[in-house]
Order: C-alpha cells, then sequence, then structure tokens
C-alpha cells in the first residue's frame, strides 16, 4: 500500500478531485504523551517548512519530567509550528490544525484550536483506561460529544492499528510498531499542508541508520499517514502555504540556544581566541554546553564543573589566562554564580554569563518560560556591582547579541550579561546566514611583555628598572589593561579585595573605596557610547509607547503592528540592551503620552525605567510559563488607550 | 616545552613582591612562603609562568607576597579558579595556597574534584585546625571537643583528616609536613613542583595567636622524635630515638603497631611504597594519628596518571587531527538550507 504513488519531492496536487486552498499561514500543533515523540516530529516539519521557503516560528512545550506517567495530563508534550509565506513574529495565538495523541492531551491542548479548526485524533488511544487517565468522567468521551464534533473539523483516525498495518513483516514488536505512530500523524499534516517528505526520510535514514528495519518501518508510517489522507475521503481539502518573501539570501533553521552557541564561537574567532564555555547541567540552558562540546575542533574547550559556583569560578581563571570565558545556566545556577560574577566585577576580567530564564523561584517551572531574572541580573550581588546586560529578542539573535555580549566584555573588560529565555532558546526560526568576514571584528590588545622584572634583579638589566607595571591603570574610557599570565615582566597579582587604582594592590582606605566604586560605576556606564541609539517602530511621538525586551519582541511587535494598521497612535521600542540603556531611550519616551511595558514578569524592567527616568509607565505582566499571545498584548493597548 | 633563549638564573629574592607580609609575627606561614620562594628558582620555569591561585584566610594572603601572577579570589574556590586557568592555558604552573577552612569547610567539593581529575596543579593546604583570618572559630580539622568562640562547651564534630580525604580523591601525590622543618618542607614542595598531576601537600602550621601549640608534638624538636615517622620510599618505617621504633602490620587485625626493632626481622617491618597503585597502605598510614601513633612526614603516594588538562587538550588535538580545523562557514551552512 505504501507504493501506489510516488510523493518524494513532488506535489501530488494534480489530483483535480481535491480542493487545494492557498493560506498566508497556518498554525499546528502535535501533542501526545510525552513518549510519543511529539519533538521529533514537530521538528521534522519545521525543517520540511524552513527547507520549503516558509517563516517559521516554533514553540516546544514539554513537561519537566523525562516520562511523566504515560497518559496523564501532566505527561503531555506538544510542539506548536507556525509557517507562513509573510514575516511571522511568532508562533501564533491560536491553532488552525491540532494533532492529538490522546485523552490527555487532547484535553490539555484542545481550547488552543480556533473555532471550526482541523482536529485530528488517534482515536485507538481513547479507550476507558486513557479517558480515566486523563480525568474525563466515568462513561464520558469526548469523540462521541456532539459539541465536539459540531465545533472543529474532527477527524477520527485509528492511528495506532494503521501503523502495525504499515509495518507488517518487518519483524517489529507490537510496541515497537506502535511508537512509529507520530510519523504516522506527520505523513497525515505534510498531506494536508502539502509538505515535501525527502528532509524528514533522509533524516530517518541517518538518526536510524544502525537498525534497517526501523529506517524502513519510520518510513513506512510516514508514507502510511500521507497516502491515508490522499485515499481515503475523509480530508476534501488541503492547503499550500507558499514561499516567503524573505530578504534575498541563503537561510536555515536555527534554534535559541544554537545561535547563542554559534555566537560565541563567532565572536572568540573574530577575537582571534579560543573559546572556554564552562556550565553545570540545567534545563534549558544543557543544549548550549552539548553544542559547543561538540566543536573541539574550533578550539572549544568546554568544562562541566562540579557545581554552578566552580563554573563560574573557572570562568574567572580562564579569563584571567586570556580566554574568551563564557559560563551558561539558568536563573536557579545563576543565583549561585553570583559570588564569583563580584570576582569578575572587582578583578575587572572580561566574561559573558549567559542566562537562559525559566519560571519561577526556586526549582520553579523549569521547562516553562519566564523573563524574570533582569533584576537578579542587574543587582543579585553583595554590595554596588554594576554589571552591562544585554538581551536577544529572537532565536537568531541569539547569534547577534552573543557576539555583543563578548564584545563588550572584553572592551570593557567586566562580567556581561547575555539573557535569554526558555522560549526563545528552544523556540527556532529562519536564519539568514551571515558571511563569516561580515561580522563584526572584536579587537584585543594585551599589553606587551618586557625583559626586566619589577625587582629589576633578574640578572641581565643594565638599562635601569622601568616602572612597576600597574593592573589597573585605566584609559579614557576607564578600562584597565588584560596582560595575561606568561608575559614576562607584567606579573601581578589581582583579587576580590578593593584595591588602589593603578597599581591594584590593596587598599581599603575610605576614599579609595568611594573612588573605585565610582570608578566601578562609571566604567559601565561608558558601554553607552558604544551601542546603537534605540529604534522605534511606529510613528516618533503620539499617544503611547510600548517598550519590551527579550523574548516577548514578536508578539508585541505584531500586537502594536495590529495596533498600527487599525489607526492607533501608538509605537514600540524593543530593548536589547538593558544596562545601560541607549542614550536616546529618555528622549524617545518623552515623546509619547503614555508608556506601557508588557513583560512575562511581575514589573522589572517598569521598575528600572521608572527609575531611570521617572515615568509613570503601566505594566502588563503575564507570569504562566507561557509566552504572550499577540491579541492578549493587543486588549491592553487597546485598554490604556481607552483609559483616559 | 620548547624554551628557545637561556633562562635567567633566578634567586629568591626575585619571587618576592614589593609588599609588605602582614602575617601575625611567628606565624608559620613565613617559614613556609620562605621555602616555597626557595624552590621556585630552582624549577628551571621563567617567573612569568608561575600563576599562585588562592582562596580566603590567613594563607590565602600568600599571592600577595610573590612576584609572581597570582589571583587572590574566594573563598574555597581556588581549585575551580585554578582549573580555569590551567585548562585555559596547560603552560602555566600553577599552584594552590589553602587553608583547612577553606579547602576542606566551604571548598571541600571543589578540592574533591580537582583531587579525582588530577589536574596538573600543586596544592597546599595549611592546616592550622583553626579559622584565624575570622577570629578563632573550631575548622574541620580541629579535633572533637575543642572550645573555641563559637564552641564555647566543645565542639561536637568529629574532624576530618586531610590525607585521608585526599585518598579518597585518589590524589596521585599526597604529602605532608611541618612548618618550621626546614628542610624537610623544602624537600616536600620541591616533590610536590615537580608531580605531573594533582601535588597535595598538607603542612602542619601554628597558629600562635588563636591555636597556638597545636602541633608542639610534631614541631618539639625532642618532642617530635617519638611522634612522627618520617617516610621514605623503599625503607621501613622508623622512628624514636636512635630509630628504634617501627612499625609492623598486624596482618591478622589489617591494623599497623609500635614494635621494638630489635625484637622483630627487620623483613617484618611495614616498608614503604609511596609508588604503589593501591592506595590500602596509604590509607593506613594516613590513619595513624598522634598519641596513639607517630604521624607520617613525606611523600605517602607519588603515582603518574594522565593529567586533566593534558586530556582535555589532546581530545582538541585529537578532533581537529580526525576532522580538520573548524570552519565555521561551513559549519553554518550544513544541514537544510535554502536560497531566497
Amino acid at each position: 500500500m505504501s507504493s501506489t504513488i510516488a510523493v518524494d519531492g513532488q506535489s501530488p496536487g494534480a489530483d483535480s478531485s481535491r480542493l487545494t486552498e492557498p493560506l498566508e499561514s497556518a498554525v499546528i500543533r502535535f501533542c501526545g504523551d510525552s513518549g510519543d515523540g511529539m519533538q521529533v516530529v514537530g521538528g521534522q516539519m519545521t525543517n520540511a517548512s524552513a527547507a520549503f521557503g516558509n517563516d517559521i516560528s516554533t514553540f516546544p512545550d514539554f513537561p519537566a519530567e523525562i516520562r511523566a506517567p504515560a497518559g496523564t495530563l501532566a505527561g503531555v508534550s506538544a510542539f506548536q509550528l507556525h509557517f507562513s509565506s509573510h514575516d511571522i513574529y511568532t508562533p501564533g495565538d491560536e491553532l488552525d490544525a491540532l494533532v492529538v495523541m490522546n485523552p490527555a492531551a487532547l484535553k490539555t491542548n484542545l481550547n488552543d484550536l480556533k473555532q471550526g479548526g482541523i482536529l485530528i485524533v488517534n482515536e485507538d488511544e481513547f479507550d476507558s483506561s486513557n479517558l480515566n487517565k486523563a480525568g474525563y468522567a466515568p462513561g464520558y468521551n469526548p469523540l462521541r460529544d456532539e459539541a465536539l464534533l459540531s465545533r472543529y473539523d474532527v477527524h477520527l483516525v485509528p492511528m495506532t492499528r494503521l501503523t502495525r498495518d504499515a509495518v507488517e513483516g518487518l519483524g517489529l514488536s507490537p510496541k515497537e510498531a506502535a511508537r512509529c505512530k507520530n510519523f504516522f500523524a506527520l505523513g497525515l499534516a505534510y498531506y494536508l499542508y502539502d509538505r515535501d517528505m525527502s528532509t524528514t526520510k533522509e533524516w530517518i535514514r541517518q538518526r536510524y541508520k544502525k537498525n534497517v528495519a526501523y529506517v524502513e518501518a519510520n518510513i513506512r508510517a510516514l508514507e502510511g499517514g500521507y497516502n491515508y489522507g490522499y485515499s481515503t475521503e475523509k480530508f476534501l481539502k488541503r492547503f499550500q502555504i507558499p514561499r516567503a518573501q524573505l530578504a534575498p539570501g541563503k537561510y536555515r533553521k536555527i534554534t535559541g540556544n544554537e545561535a547563542t552557541a554559534w555566537g560565541l564561537v563567532a565572536a572568540a574567532h573574530r577575537a582571534g581566541k579560543r573559546l572556554f564555555y564552562s556550565g553545570y547541567p540545567i534545563t534549558p540552558a544543557s543544549d548550549i554546553l552539548h553544542q559547543l562540546s561538540e566543536m573541539k575542533r574550533f578550539g572549544v574547550r568546554t568544562f562541566q564543573a562540579e557545581d554552578e559556583i566552580a563554573a563560574m569560578t573557572a570562568t574567572c581563571g580562564a579569563a584571567f589566562a586570556g580566554e574568551i570565558a563564557v559560563t551558561g545556566s539558568s536563573g536557579p545556577g545563576i543565583v549561585l554564580k553570583g559570588e564569583a560574577i563580584n570576582l569578575g566585577v572587582m578583578t575587572e576580567l572580561p566574561m559573558v554569563i549567559v542566562d537562559v530564564q525559566r519560571g519561577g523561584p526556586s526549582t520553579g517551572l523549569p521547562t516553562k518560560t519566564e523573563q524574570a531574572d533582569l533584576l537578579l541580573a542587574m543587582f543579585g550581588r553583595n554590595s554596588d556591582s554594576p554589571v552591562p546586560i544585554v538581551a536577544a529578542a529572537s532565536p537568531s539573535d541569539c547569534f547577534a547579541m552573543a557576539q555583543e555580549a563578548v564584545r563588550i566584555a572584553v572592551q570593557f573588560m567586566t562580567p556581561c550579561f547575555l539573557l535569554t529565555d526558555g522560549y526563545i532558546a528552544n523556540g527556532s526560526e529562519p536564519w539568514r546566514i551571515p558571511r563569516l568576514h561580515d561580522l563584526p571584528p572584536i579587537v584585543i590588545k594585551h599589553p606587551q611583555g618586557r625583559t626586566v622584572g619589577t625587582n629589576g634583579s633578574n640578572g641581565q638589566t643594565d638599562n635601569g628598572t622601568p616602572p612597576p607595571f600597574l593592573p589597573y591603570q585605566r584609559d579614557e574610557r576607564l578600562v584597565r589593561p588584560w596582560a595575561i599570565p606568561g608575559t614576562p615582566g607584567l606579573e601581578h597579582r589581582i583579587g576580590g579585595i578593593e584595591k588602589r587604582d593603578g597599581t591594584g594592590n590593596i587598599d581599603y582606605s575610605p576614599a579609595n573605596h568611594q573612588h573605585m566604586t565610582e570608578t566601578r560605576h562609571k566604567k559601565i556606564a561608558n558601554i553607552a557610547d558604544t551601542i546603537p541609539p534605540q529604534e522605534v517602530v511606529g510613528p516618533k511621538s503620539g499617544e503611547l509607547l510600548v517598550i519590551s525586551w527579550g523574548g516577548t519582541y514578536g508578539a508585541v511587535l505584531a500586537a502594536v503592528q495590529q495596533c498600527l494598521a487599525a489607526g492607533k497612535s501608538v509605537a514600540h521600542a524593543h530593548l536589547r540592551y538593558l544596562n545601560p540603556f541607549p542614550k536616546n531611550l529618555g528622549d524617545i519616551i518623552r515623546n509619547y503620552q503614555k508608556v506601557l511595558i508588557p513583560e512575562l514578569n511581575t514589573g522589572q524592567l517598569r521598575l528600572l525605567i521608572r527609575s531611570a527616568f521617572l515615568v509613570d509607565a503601566q505594566g502588563f505582566n503575564k507570569v504562566q510559563g507561557k509566552p504572550f499571545l499577540i491579541r492578549e498584548v493587543v486588549a491592553r493597548i487597546h485598554q490604556i488607550l481607552e483609559a483616559h | 616545552m620548547t624554551q628557545q633563549k637561556q633562562l635567567p638564573v633566578l634567586t629568591p629574592r626575585d619571587f618576592e613582591s614589593d609588599q609588605p607580609v602582614r602575617w601575625c609575627p611567628r606565624c608559620g606561614d613565613y617559614s613556609i612562603l620562605a621555602q616555597v620562594k626557595k624552590v621556585l628558582p630552582t624549577l628551571g620555569i621563567p617567573r612569568e609562568k608561575f600563576v599562585f591561585v588562592s582562596g580566603i584566610g590567613c594563607s590565602s594572603r600568600f599571592p600577595y607576597y610573590l612576584n609572581t601572577y597570582g589571583f587572590h579570589g574566594i573563598h574555597g574556590r581556588a581549585p575551580a579558579l585554578a582549573t580555569g586557568i590551567k585548562v585555559a592555558n596547560p603552560d602555566l604552573q600553577v599552584w594552590v595556597i589553602t587553608g583547612d577552612g577553606d579547602a576542606l569547610s566551604i571548598g571541600g567539593n571543589h578540592l574533591l574534584h580537582v583531587l579525582r581529575r588530577n589536574l596538573d596543579v600543586k596544592v597546599i593546604l595549611f592546616n592550622n585546625q583553626i579559622y584565624g583570618l575570622t577570629k578563632g572559630q573550631y575548622s574541620p580539622t580541629s579535633p572533637f571537643g575543642k572550645k573555641t568562640y563559637s564552641t564555647p562547651m566543645g565542639s561536637v564534630d568529629n574532624p576530618v583528616s586531610p590525607l585521608v580525604f585526599a585518598l579518597g580523591c585518589e590524589a596521585t601525590f599526597i604529602a605532608r609536613s611541618v612548618d618550621i622543618d626546614i628542610q624537610h618542607l623544602t624537600y616536600v614542595i620541591e616533590r610536590a613542583a615537580k608531580h605531573r598531576g594533582t601535588a597535595f601537600v598538607e603542612v602542619y602550621q601554628d597558629c600562635n595567636v588563636f591555636n597556638s601549640g597545636a602541633f608542639e608534638y610534631a614541631q618539639d624538636r625532642v618532642k617530635k622524635i617519638d611522634n612522627v615517622v618520617y617516610l621514605e620510599h623503599g625503607k621501613p618505617l622508623l622512628f624514636g630515638k636512635d630509630k628504634k621504633k617501627g612499625i609492623r602490620l598486624d596482618r591478622t587485625t589489617m591494623k599497623p603497631e609500635i614494635v621494638d626493632v630489635s625484637k622483630v626481622a627487620p623483613d617484618d617491618l611495614l616498608f614503604h611504597d609511596e609508588k604503589a597503585e593501591e592506595p590500602t597502605l596509604a590509607f593506613l598510614l594516613a590513619r595513624m594519628r598522634y598519641p596513639e601513633f607517630p604521624e607520617p612526614l613525606g611523600v605517602l603516594r607519588a603515582i603518574e596518571k594522565p593529567t586533566y588538562d593534558e586530556m582535555v587538550n589532546a581530545q582538541i588535538t585529537e578532533a581537529i587531527e580526525k576532522f580538520g580545523p573548524g570552519d565555521l562557514e561551513k559549519l553554518f551552512n550544513s544541514g537544510d538550507t535554502w536560497t531566497v
């Protein structure tokens, strides 16, 4: 049955009995048990859509437990893909199609499906046991509920049975056979949205190259799903989403964590240095460590430390030794790093701290997103301890901001924070592949060695004793020199104790501490001279300015664009530099009557903006472990504009 | 290492920084500093390749007093700092200066991991069994029942033995000496400096302000004769006046016992083997505590194993040899791409 039609690399749209409807964009979500392989098929459809040339945005949403009890609500794993023929900024507010593998997935995801949307259900899993685990009332089966059937375009498909039939004869156990059903579901979605199966088939061949039966089984399941859509009369309509009009260039799909890792390596390369990255395993930052561990032939040294404290302290050590030194973690790890970040502040060594933010205090919501570590990055250390902070706006922007963080760290001899979050770290979008020589160069100058020791007693001096090397002698931007061990004649000592400017010798005197505290602040403030001015989307003045930062960029921009299209007097400023702020930000803010700051926290940027510019900024604060929906932001904008 | 030009002849004075030493008068740290300064110029390593790293505590001020590269870090974290430095640049000789509180209380975790990894650094632990810089609280090596400002009725903590801890981590070099035993200390520091891998040295160090005399039994010229046993590779464990006492292993209880040398066959005595891969005998020696036994001084264990920094960097070389040097543009353009 799997070979009745050839579908590789071509569209079988020639079948004139079916209606193919062109769409601008579509949002589909696959959901099932965490063992059902939903992340895999979601990723595959993303790759196929990206390779086809759509703009894409994805939202993987999975439980913290590796395998919560099968069939339960806690174990539901989902992957949402938004693919489009025009620019999109978010994975989409509501679903056009929902693929559901079990009752628990139906229960937790159905609310997001728009009215009249396509609901594809694996009806084989809707037995009384699974219905019970999902918490449906005894005797109730939602698939037989008239309300459900009339509200959505429902397709009940016996996926488990059909998958078993498709792989029959390959010698797989019933359990192994059933495990291929995710590819059956994917095949059906490929049929529905007219996707090319070849990239996925190639992926299956690579993934299971050690087991020929698995390759054949998964390909048969994929084709089985596709052919099921083609040959049954259930799907009267299929959809086509044309290529997007992206800026010309060569593209690939990239996740935020990939972009961060590559951005760091690119920055080290542009600085003519090697990258040292240390970390301790933590969700959702571990992928950066994995990614960089694979990059040894780029000279990258990775260190999986014994704990977060050691990861940060080793970063200080590597920075002292002259490497591009980076550590990465998420909030629960960043709090532990605070001690050694402050060592970096006092010793004024260059290093980058990547915080892939996640939800909640303490362990919180490990796999869910939030942007609530801004104040931690800003203030989470003892005493006055200024550090620069940059934040990536989207998965691909992590590439640019990782380079910026390195640039700021080495140009100003300071630890620098790069904030991303679980949403953009795991989410993906198209990335226009840059040419290496187009990337900004990073210039580093280490002081040169000299042959005479400070005591002039090396037995080789006859030309007098040179002035001692001054490790804290500052340039016009207040930056001290980066003299690295191994350089003759520049031997010096640094440490966490307050020190005298210039010599770096221990100095506890009152006036010196005042001077050094102010100097550390001024140095960080001087970074503002090197960052691009803030840009605004929309009118240069007007009724409302919406300010956002980090991963909420897409939702807020899309919301403001909708309001602009509706003729509202609203503009958008998205901040990528959070400390120091761009120099023109105050002037921009004063051009609008009102300021709204939507954040996935209780108002952290709002606190900073209010105190920096004495403006009565209002907030829109969501802390549900989920990103903003565009319509939520639109509604809040309307509400503020209407309030007088 | 390829050293192209001839090394300058260095003296201890070349390792002196311009900073005044600020330990209490008669502190044991002075002697340790002096012996380290004596050893450094003899190693044939240019001064700029030394890095001294420390944590927090009296001992941790050490790097300020040496004219090498130095990093006075944070409490307990010196091994982690050293790891970053040494992995980044294996060409440097990195020393960690620490104390009993720094290494075994707040920094116990980092010490464990640096020892098990066998990073090529030299760790000198100044053990004075007290918190000196914070003015006299009991430390993780203070004896049970120790009365201090924070334990007015005596501590109820069992002490940890630095040597036993290091053996538990299977450190490749473990030694012990005493601050004022100048010749012996110089010998042990020199041995540590020349070991490839983590060299762990415990130095009994007198804090004459907060814990004066804690090691008198091992320092006093007369008392120490009966209270310490000097370890020499391949030789029997002998101590006491005219070395008339020895250590024998009771093979039924597997415990050491003190014997009169004249009354046992020489081959019955315990012979020291610092190169033994199996750490059991070293463990037995490390557990010999005053006053029941003489405490061993010298090199307990010195075995060869690949070092962490060497292996990390060898993987880089191997990856480059196997797959060629990384090409970022090639990487960016790999996998599924499309052109608009």
